[in-house]
This record gives C-alpha cells, structure tokens and sequence, in this order.
C-alpha cells in the first residue's frame, strides 16, 4: 500500500512511499561518484555520436575510417624503413647479399617471413623434414643461386602457376614399365652410389637398369640435375627416405612434393628478402 | 505525467509503455539493417561453395574449428602483413553462418586457401605434430576414415538456397555429380569449373577411390579466401 513518503527516523532516509505489512521501503539515493560517471558516459556518447560513424550514411565529423587509417600506417611503416626498402626494390638478390646494410635488414625481414609462412613445411629455420627439403644444406633439388630460390619461390613446385617448376618421375612399377625384381635391382644400385650398398652383386646387376632408365634426369653418379628438378642421390640427404625399401617404394610409385606460388600472396620485396635468407642458410651457391 | 501509482495499477497502460521502450531498443538495432545492401562491398568472384567445400565447411562446424581459428583478418597492419588482405563483408555473403570467430589460439584461416599444398593440409589435419612441432592443436586422423554421405548433399543446397544463397535449378541437379567429380582426378572438371570458377579439383587425400571427409575439409580450406582478386581493387573501392 503506498504511503506519503517520510523521513526514516532510524537511518535519516527518506522512504520510497511503499508499504507492506507495516515494514517501509528505504529510498537510498545511489551514491554521486557513480551517478556522475554515469552521466559522463552519456555526455560522452553523445561526443562519439558525432565524430566517429555510427549511422550508416555518416562517416561522423572526424571522417576516419580503418581501411583508409591502415593505408596511412602502412605507408608510415614503409616510410620509418624507406632507406632500406627502397633499397631492397631497386637491387636484385645478389646485390642485397652484397650490402652488408641491406643484407641484415634482408636477412631480418626473410627470417620473421619464413618463420610465418615457409617454416610449417620446411621447419624453423629451413630445418626441412620428410617429403620436404631441408634448405639449410647444400643440396637443392631446383639450384641454389639466388636466381634459382627466387624463381622457386615466386612460381612455387608443381603449383598451379603457368610459370611453375615441374618435374615428374615416372612411376616404374605402379605402370609396370619396370618389374618388380628389375627395380629391386636399380635400387640396390642407388645404395651403392653412397657407398652403402647391401648386396655387390645385385647393385652391379642393377647398374645397367640403372644407366638406362635414371641417368638420364639423375646423372650417371647420381649427381642429379637441378635443371629439370632431379634429385642428387648419391648423398645422405633424402627426401622420402634413403633405405632400400623406402628407395624402391620411390621408384615404384614416386611421391612429389608440392609446394605454392608466392607471387601475388607476398610482395616482391617480401620474397626477394625471403630469397636472400634462404640463401644464407647454409649453402646458397653464388 | 505518469505517476508511479497509475502505471503500477494499470496493466494494459504499463504493457503498452514496455512496448514502446523495447521498440525503441529494437528499432535502433534494426533499421540499421535495412542499409546492409550498400554496406556489402562489391566485388567479383564470390560465389557459393561447391558441394564438397560445403561439406567440409560442415565438417569444419561440427568439429569446432571455429573455437580456436578465426576467419577474419582485421584491417590492422599486424594483421595485413601477416595474413594478407584484410577480409570483406562480401567474402562472407555466402556462409551460413558466418566463420569470423572470435578467438585465436591457432591462426587465422580466412586466408589459408593456397598458401600450403593439400598434401601439407592432409599430414597436419591428422598429426598437426608430424609437421609443426611446436603445435597445440588436435589430430584429425579420422577424417581419413570417414566417407562423406553424398545422397543428401542436393538437400544441403537447397536449405542454402532458403537463406538467401544463388544456387540454381542446374547446381541443385548436379549437386551429387558435383560433389563426387571434385576430387576425382578423372571426373568432369570442366561443368564443376563453369558452375564454380577457381575450385580446387582433384585427389585430395592421397586416396583417389574413395570420398573421405579430409577429401572435403582440404577442398574448403582451399577455396578460403581465395575467390576474390585484391589486385584488381584499391581501397577506395571498399569505402562505403
């Protein structure tokens, strides 16, 4: 039941005018530090209201705009780091490598970019693992030269790119151009062209197999052709495993790697830094 | 004035005053709405998923990807610069419901399409670890295992198609055709392709027979963020 709105005698405080069974209400005013937060919220609301968009239609009195703002950040960025940038888009490769100043500015971008995008295939720091190549040795299955790692990485491995590398090995025993105990016998070869042949006498019988369907791409030794993307073999550094079942199961029913064009996905200069870095890993040849 | 006492004694009078209140709170959260059209970038190449994208897309809801990967890049130059283009309202006409997310423990994806080989995407779908060992993030080994149910996929569509997204009488029809023709090295590409430019077609898991749910889940991976061209467009273009 409502009644007039009194002075609490106890507490001070006036009543809310509410009644229920003789016990009143307290109408406790809220305290003024929050009331005046309050009203500086709205006061402030009303500010933003005006100067930032918040009506489709009105780009609010300060006319900002994320998309544009991010423009004007970049171009900051790029502007803090011309000297260098620029110099990075006016050299090739090999002239970066070759200025000891754009060199550590190429190898410090490369770096934060290969760990970024490279390093979940490649491992950090080109550490390579099964099925993809280590780039931290002097082995490379498309050259080395700063050429030949831009090239690579601009157009990618057996990508989609009209300029990609491309090379296929024939699958000698899953399209029976070969059979089985044939390929046994070149792979015993292969062993032997590290030195770690299992069996002299298969791998010698192997030898002719060998000289008549591998050297071709893979060299007489074993050295391989970087030119048409065929691997060294006569090393310790396998791609998908260099024991004699792992050997012939590769000549059966070969696996290719891929690997994605970064054209288009990476500036220019993004991928030249990534070229001289990747160069610098261990065996970029001049 | 209302006083107090009318108000709390009338109960049509006070239903009628909470309905103009709420009103006033909806209306300033709807008609906003109304606007969206404009507020859509234009731009070309978006088009609906494939069937296959559409169901790893499934898959990639029911599974929850979305709880630790977003499918937004924000227009922030940390972001730009590690992602790529920031992602446009447009990019995401088609999904229902949207991807964006709003938590990151691994990556954003919105832009993941081609950035790593299918064969990558199969290895760290079921051993993340066999490839990034630093990596938090589950196997997904049973995706190679299952085979996507392809009886119902016209169904998927057509539910799509209640939601507002173009899929035409001749999609629909094709939807089966479709779906089992993406990932088969030897199906018809060419219709698949005329219906949607720029998929990603052939054997994706390393199992050509069969359709398994890694088959679609690298299909939609693929496709991420990849059917707009930003070489075409400044940043005037994107200015509402």
């Amino acid at each position: 039941m409502p009644t007039k709105v009194e002075k609490d005698s106890i507490t001070g405080t006036e009543t809310t005018g509410h009644e229920w069974d003789g016990i009143k209400e307290l109408n406790t005013p809220l305290p003024r530090w929050w009331l005046y937060i309050l009203y500086a919220t709205i006061a402030y609301s009303l500010v933003y209201y005006v100067l930032y968009p918040t009506i489709p239609g009105f780009d609010g009195l300060l006319d900002t705009n994320n998309r544009v703002a991010l423009d004007d950040k970049l171009a900051v960025a790029y502007e803090r780091q011309a000297v260098y940038r620029d110099g990075v888009a006016a050299h090739t490769t090999d002239e970066i490598a070759g200025d000891p100043e754009l060199l550590s500015f190429a190898l410090a971008g490369g770096r934060s970019l290969f760990a970024d995008n490279c390093a979940p295939c490649h491992g950090l720091g080109g550490a390579g693992q099964h099925g993809y190549p280590a780039l931290g040795d002097d082995v490379w299955l498309w050259g080395g030269t700063f050429d030949d790692i831009e090239t690579s990485i601009l157009y990618g491995i057996r990508s989609e790119h009209d300029e990609t590398r491309f090379s296929e090995m024939p699958a000698f025993g899953a399209d029976e151009i070969l059979p089985a105990e044939e390929i046994a016998a070149a792979a015993d070869f292969v062993l032997s062209l590290s030195g770690r042949a299992e069996d002299e006498a298969a791998a010698a019988a192997g030898a002719e197999i060998y000289a008549d369907n591998c050297a071709a791409c893979h060299g007489e030794a074993g050295e391989g052709d970087p030119s048409q993307g065929a691997p060294r073999i006569n090393d310790q550094i396998w791609l998908y495993g260099g024991e004699r079942d792992e050997i012939i199961a590769q000549i059966r029913k070969p696996q290719h790697g891929e690997m994605s064009p970064w054209v288009g996905r990476l500036d220019p200069d993004s991928i030249k830094m990534l070229t001289v870095y990747v160069h610098s890993l261990g065996g970029g040849q001049p | 004035m209302f006083s107090h006492k009318k108000v709390e004694r009338n109960v049509i009078l006070m239903a009628i005053l909470i309905l103009v209140t709420v009103s006033i709170g909806g209306l300033v959260e709807i008609v906003p709405l109304y606007t969206v059209e404009s507020t859509i970038e234009k731009v070309r190449g978006v088009r609906p998923y494939t069937p296959l994208e559409l169901v790893g897309r499934n898959i990639y809801i029911r599974e929850g990807c979305y709880t630790c990967h977003s499918q937004m890049v924000r227009p922030f130059r940390d972001e730009v610069e590690r992602y790529g283009p920031y992602s446009l309202a447009a990019e995401s006409i088609y999904d229902h419901p949207f991807q964006w997310g709003s938590k990151r423990t691994g990556p954003d994806l919105a832009r993941v399409g081609g950035k790593y080989s299918n064969e990558w995407q199969v290895v760290h779908l079921a051993d993340p670890r066999a490839v990034v060992p630093e990596t938090v993030m589950p196997p997904y080994e049973f995706l190679l295992d299952r085979l996507v149910k392809t009886d119902d996929i016209a169904e998927h569509l057509k539910a799509n198609r209640a939601v507002g997204v173009p899929y035409s009488d001749v999609m629909i029809e094709a939807a089966r055709q479709d779906l089992l023709a993406q990932a088969d090295p030897d199906g018809d590409h060419e219709a698949l392709l005329e219906r949607y430019p720029k998929a990603v077609v052939g054997d994706f898991d390393g199992d050509p027979k069969s359709l398994t749910e890694m088959d679609a889940m690298v299909a939609y991976l693929q496709i991420l963020g990849r059917m707009v061209d930003f070489a075409d467009y400044t940043t005037d273009d994107f200015r509402q």
